[in-house]
């Protein structure tokens, strides 16, 4: 029933749960009345369920009604309204609110209702006829639901019936809600028909509608059964049922074991067994997780009563079903979801206790408002209070077995660290040592690692042999720069800061001398990445990528590294013009004096060699421009190059989640298989041992799973905080860049200012 | 100033300083300059086509007119080098700052060099000059004749010639210091160029970055997307200025100070010429003067009207060379003043408009975070 009630809504919320629903697992799966709590528009029933199955029939009317006229999502967990009802009711209203709140946020329409019915597109009349109808049988009852009644009515195998129920909720909630509009009325409404429809094609809408009186009253006159939500729902459908619930159930979920069997039993004892499907739905350790499975259900529902759902084709078309329904969804990140969570409470508690108009259009604001905050912290987390400077480059050593030492200054308010300032000496393996180790620890996970740059064994052959040239002198500073840069950027990410590797780093006077970066040394480091990311395109066509968002992220990431290299190529051939214009400028100076010295005419003999003075400090000033062009630009973007790199990395860790993952399931069907033929061959002492393996894969598999939505999370999330760092740190370089630029050609102006009288006075 | 003109050119039916190359016109391999000057009495232009043939004839005739006394002790307003259409690099190099730009350095550059020749005080009266400026018809196209001034002969002759003592100080000082000057101003006419090329590959180096730039653009509703489009976009732009900015800065630099530094290179060219046709007829004059000393009573007569002759010749060359030397010497200190003051004015502009258009930049930047 839920998953009914959930199918109007968008896919917004249902995916935004999942991804909440992830970070939560990840967490403490444990604490899932927390979960209940934060989560409480989706999780809300489920804690309920498990809380207060048998209560009694009249003290749970009066409960409904004080669900419905107020309560506060903590009681409400405690309380003993496990009425299927209003925990529909609240279930729907959230959701419905969720998605109303998503709607405007997405297209920021002033008025979500029309949205709907814009989605409705014809079907907007038929179901205020609806409406009107429901509204009638709606006001012969009293908010109480669900009933054996209304099962055996919907044994007639109808999916339909769950809308009945909404409605019901809907408009049990109406009665008591008066003062809520009729059109909001109809939005769910409309909702729910236009799912119904097209989840059920075959089925003539005049039967949804006959079943709507009949089953409607037929509910509310029953007695009310104390059943969670999702319980009635798989009794009410039966048949149906397995189709449209317990496949993508089992498909989707995380939670497959506890689903499957859940759904067997749901079909094999029938509606009767009611209660012992609650029993099973309390025994599952993860209602959380349930809930989502069944919201998420909801959106693909549409095709799977059509398509035949094998168990592996159940994934892939869910999925891809998941994914095009998500497609809007794709700019929401983990970290939205987070923010839905957040501001989901607030929604949850103001909207229990009414649903009234006031109350969404109040939601507004504080949703806004608390997006708002939401960057700002976003902003502040990147802006940890650390500061590092890589300074003073030395050479240590003497021919081939020299190496360059870097002096790594640390500035930070930190707690975690020891001092406010600490300096130590670095060489550049130490650098790399470090990288490496992030990324061994943190890369499987889906974090971006900010790489450091590349060896280069002509650049630094260069400053072993000892030639002080000026190119010699730019590599060191660049790489100097680089370092500087890498290292900000690890102590900018608020995981890697943690990490105990790069406090030492920071911190510890010796270092163990790190081994093995000969791997990492120059072209090797960038065949690496190619060759990760040639790894990537294959695993991308195996993978049949699940998530569009994923799908377009690469393609971005792809295109931005050209992009990038591109760019990089172009400024570096700009530099090398600006240093030839200040050699350039430089020579012409000389010649410039030359033609004064030999110049009879006093005067123009002066202007002349003013010119060479000025033409000098023009020179200074194409040098420092080729300077600025070289650490604003080419730097910035070669950097961005490295880091596109880690974010494909990053991608490509994903990947092999997920292959662990389908591993996993390819070896739970084999276990299956072997199981089936073992119990065909009725060999009793073989089958426990299989069963045990299944169980024990079943476990892993969801393990996998798991792991593969955390990383699929993790990287998400990184590459939205990558997107956004590259932005300002784009917009903050550039402002710099500008400013340099202006400030040089204001010099310049002066420059010529102070000339000019000087040619004018030539004569 | 008008009067000066007037007064110059009395000669000539046009106003000197309106003339104009105003256009030139590609047939094939062939270049047609039109030149247009405006009628002394004010009332209509003449409109006149000319090749670098007919400029090239000009020159010519008026290089090898025997009947004006001490006419080789002018220095000729010197005519570019032939421009080349698909010249190679290494021509165009050799062309200098009339090789770059789409020909407007050049025909500046024959635009100077018909104004000098029509200011020129001796050769303005020479007819030709009127019919080049006047005639539809193009004056003698069919005899280019080669004449003494043949440069190939001259480089011949000048390795003996060169370091000829002058019998005069003042020449002397003139010579030398010709020839100091000639080194130094093709070397600075020649890196200023480097500067202006290395100017304008900035320019086009900004330009392309500007464009991929445009190619960084991310699709997409995602606010982050936008934001960084809209940071490339900015980027763009910028970059978009620098490029006008260098742009204009090399344009400045060739108009100005570039195509002074090259007429002063070929003027010090001109002018060593010049030195040297008179050099070549002292020495002329000495081997007379020897020759009729050394005659027999018989020829000494002969030799002696032929001195004489000669030496007469080389008076009115001084003479002429003399007043020309001063005047080329004002006139160079006043070409490269102009072309400083010029050049400082516009550089001031181009970066105090550059400089504006940074700021404005900058604000955007600083707007958008």
């Amino acid at each position: 029933m839920a998953s009914s009630t959930e199918r109007s809504p968008p896919p917004f919320p249902d995916t935004e749960d999942q991804d909440v629903l992830d970070s939560e697992e990840v967490g403490g799966r444990d604490s899932d009345d927390d979960d209940g709590e934060e989560l409480f528009m989706s999780a809300s029933n489920t804690p309920l369920t498990k809380q207060d199955t048998p209560a009694s029939p009249d003290s749970q009317a009066s409960d409904l009604m004080d669900d419905l006229s107020a309560e506060p999502p903590s009681s409400q967990t405690e309380k003993s309204a496990a009425s299927s009802s209003p925990e529909e009711f609240v279930d729907l209203t959230n959701n419905l609110e969720s998605a109303e709140s998503k709607v405007e946020a997405e297209i920021s329409s002033p008025e979500p209702s029309d949205d709907f019915f814009d989605i409705l597109g014809s079907e907007t009349q038929k179901v205020e006829v609806e409406a009107s109808v429901k509204a009638d049988s709606g006001e012969v009852s009293s908010g109480v639901t669900d009933l054996p009644g209304g099962k055996t009515g919907s044994e007639q195998g109808t999916s339909s019936a769950a809308p009945i129920i909404n409605l019901n909720a809907d408009f049990s909630d109406n009665n008591q809600q008066p003062s809520r509009v009729e059109n909001k009325t109809n939005d769910p409404l409309a909702q729910v028909l236009s799912d119904t429809p097209a989840a059920d094609p075959k089925k003539p809408s005049s039967a949804v509608l006959d079943l709507f009186e009949d089953d409607g009253s037929d509910i509310f006159t029953g007695t009310p059964q104390t059943k969670p939500a999702s319980q009635p729902q798989k009794g009410l459908f039966g048949e149906p049922d397995e189709d449209l619930f317990g496949e993508p159930l089992g498909a989707m979920s995380k939670k497959t074991t506890e689903n499957e069997v859940k759904s067997s039993t749901t079909k094999a004892a029938g509606p009767a067994s009611s209660t012992g499907g609650a029993q099973q739905d309390r025994k599952s350790t993860e209602p959380a997780d349930i809930f989502t499975e069944e919201a998420v259900t909801t959106v693909p529902r549409t095709s799977n009563t059509s398509t035949v759902n094998s168990k592996a084709n159940g994934v892939h078309s869910e999925e891809d079903l998941f994914t095009e329904a998500t497609v809007e969804l794709s700019l929401d990140s983990p970290r939205s979801g987070r923010k839905k969570e957040e501001t989901s409470k607030p929604s949850a508690s103001s909207s229990s206790s009414s649903l009234s108009a006031p109350a969404k259009q109040a939601k507004q604001p504080p949703a806004a408002l608390e997006e708002l905050e939401d960057e700002e912290e976003a902003e502040k987390e990147d802006q940890f209070d650390v500061f590092i400077s890589v300074k003073d480059p030395e050479k240590v050593g003497d021919g081939m077995n020299a190496y360059m030492a870097y002096k790594v200054s640390t500035e930070t308010s930190l707690p975690m660290f020891r001092n406010k300032l600490m300096t130590v000496r670095r060489r550049f393996s130490d650098f790399l040592g470090l990288y490496e180790k992030l990324s061994e620890k943190h890369g499987p996970n889906g974090l971006i690692v900010p790489p450091p740059p590349e060896k280069s064994i002509l650049g630094m052959t260069k400053v072993k042999v000892g030639k002080e040239d000026s190119s010699s002198a730019d590599f060191l500073e660049r790489r100097r720069g680089a370092l500087e840069r890498y290292l900000q950027r690890v102590v900018n990410h608020p995981m890697l800061l943690q990490d105990p590797d790069v406090r030492e780093f920071l911190e510890k006077e010796e270092l163990p001398r790190a081994v093995s970066t000969q791997a990492l040394s120059g072209a090797g480091f960038l065949k690496m990445i190619n060759k990760a990311t040639d790894a990537v395109n294959k695993m991308t066509i195996k993978m049949n990528e699940s998530d569009a968002w994923f799908e377009e992220k690469l393609q971005e990431v792809e295109s931005a590294d050209q992009h990038f290299r591109k760019l990089h190529a172009l400024v570096e051939s700009l530099v090398v013009h600006r240093k030839e214009l200040s050699l350039n400028t430089a020579n012409f100076a000389k010649s410039a004096a030359m033609l004064g010295s030999a110049e009879d005419n006093t005067a123009l003999s002066r202007a002349l060699s003013q010119l060479a003075e000025v033409e000098d400090k023009i020179e200074q000033l194409h040098q420092d421009q080729a300077a600025n062009d070289t650490f604003s630009f080419a730097e910035l973007i070669a950097d961005y190059i490295r880091l596109l790199g880690a974010v494909r990395g990053s991608f490509d860790h994903r990947i092999k989640a997920w292959q662990r993952w389908q591993d996993g399931q390819a070896m739970l069907q084999k276990k299956r298989e072997t199981e089936a033929k073992l119990l065909w061959a009725n060999k009793p002492d073989k089958l426990q041992q299989a069963k045990d393996e299944i169980v024990e894969w079943e476990a892993k598999v969801t393990q996998f799973e798991r792991d593969f939505e955390r990383v699929s999370a993790t990287v998400r999330k990184e590459v939205i905080r990558f997107e956004k760092q590259r932005t300002n740190n784009f917009r903050r370089q550039i402002t710099k860049y500008l400013e340099s630029l202006l400030q040089s050609q204001q010099q310049l102006i002066k420059y010529w200012e102070a000339f000019l009288p000087e040619a004018k006075a030539i004569a | 100033m008008m009067e000066e003109v007037k007064g110059a050119s009395s000669f000539l039916s046009v106003q000197v300083h309106n003339i104009k190359v105003t256009e030139v016109l590609q047939d094939g391999d062939s270049l047609t300059f039109i030149i247009v000057s405006q009628k002394m009495s004010g009332t209509g232009e003449f409109h006149v086509d000319r090749t670098y043939e007919d400029f090239e004839w000009l020159q010519q005739h008026l290089f090898s007119q025997e009947d004006v006394p001490g006419i080789q002790g002018v220095i000729f307003p010197p005519l570019p080098a032939r421009l080349q259409v698909n010249a190679s690099s290494k021509t165009l190099r050799h062309l200098g700052f009339l090789g770059l730009g789409e020909w407007q350095p050049y025909c500046k550059a024959l635009e100077t060099f018909l104004r000098q020749v029509a200011a020129h005080s001796i050769l303005s009266k020479n007819r030709a000059v009127e019919i080049f400026l006047t005639s539809s018809d193009p004056p003698g196209r069919q005899k280019v004749k080669k004449n003494i001034f043949n440069r190939l002969s001259q480089a011949v002759e000048e390795m003996r010639k060169e370091g000829h003592k002058d019998v005069d100080d003042f020449f002397q000082t003139k010579r030398d210091h010709n020839f100091l000057l000639t080194g130094y101003t093709k070397m600075a006419a020649e890196k200023f160029l480097d500067v202006v090329l290395t100017e304008q590959k900035i320019a086009v180096a900004c330009g392309h970055f500007s464009t991929a730039l445009h190619l960084c653009m991310e699709q997409g509703e995602n606010p982050e997307k936008q934001d960084f489009s809209q940071v490339c976009v900015k980027l763009s732009e910028v970059f978009n200025s620098i490029k006008k900015s260098m742009t204009s800065t090399a344009m400045n630099d060739m108009n100005t100070l570039g195509l002074g530094l090259d007429l002063e290179t070929r003027y010090q060219e001109a002018e060593k010429e010049m030195l040297f046709r008179r050099t070549c007829k002292l020495v002329e004059l000495q081997n007379a003067t020897k020759n009729a000393e050394k005659a027999k009573p018989v020829k000494k007569a002969v030799m002696e009207e032929a001195k004489k002759a000669t030496e007469t010749e080389f008076r009115q060359i001084c003479e002429v060379a003399k007043k020309e030397i001063i005047q080329l010497e004002s006139k160079h200190v006043e070409t490269l003043q102009q072309a400083l003051v010029q050049w400082c004015e516009k550089q001031l502009l181009t970066a105090k408009e550059s400089a504006e258009v940074y700021s404005q930049h900058l604000q955007t930047f600083k707007r958008m975070q």
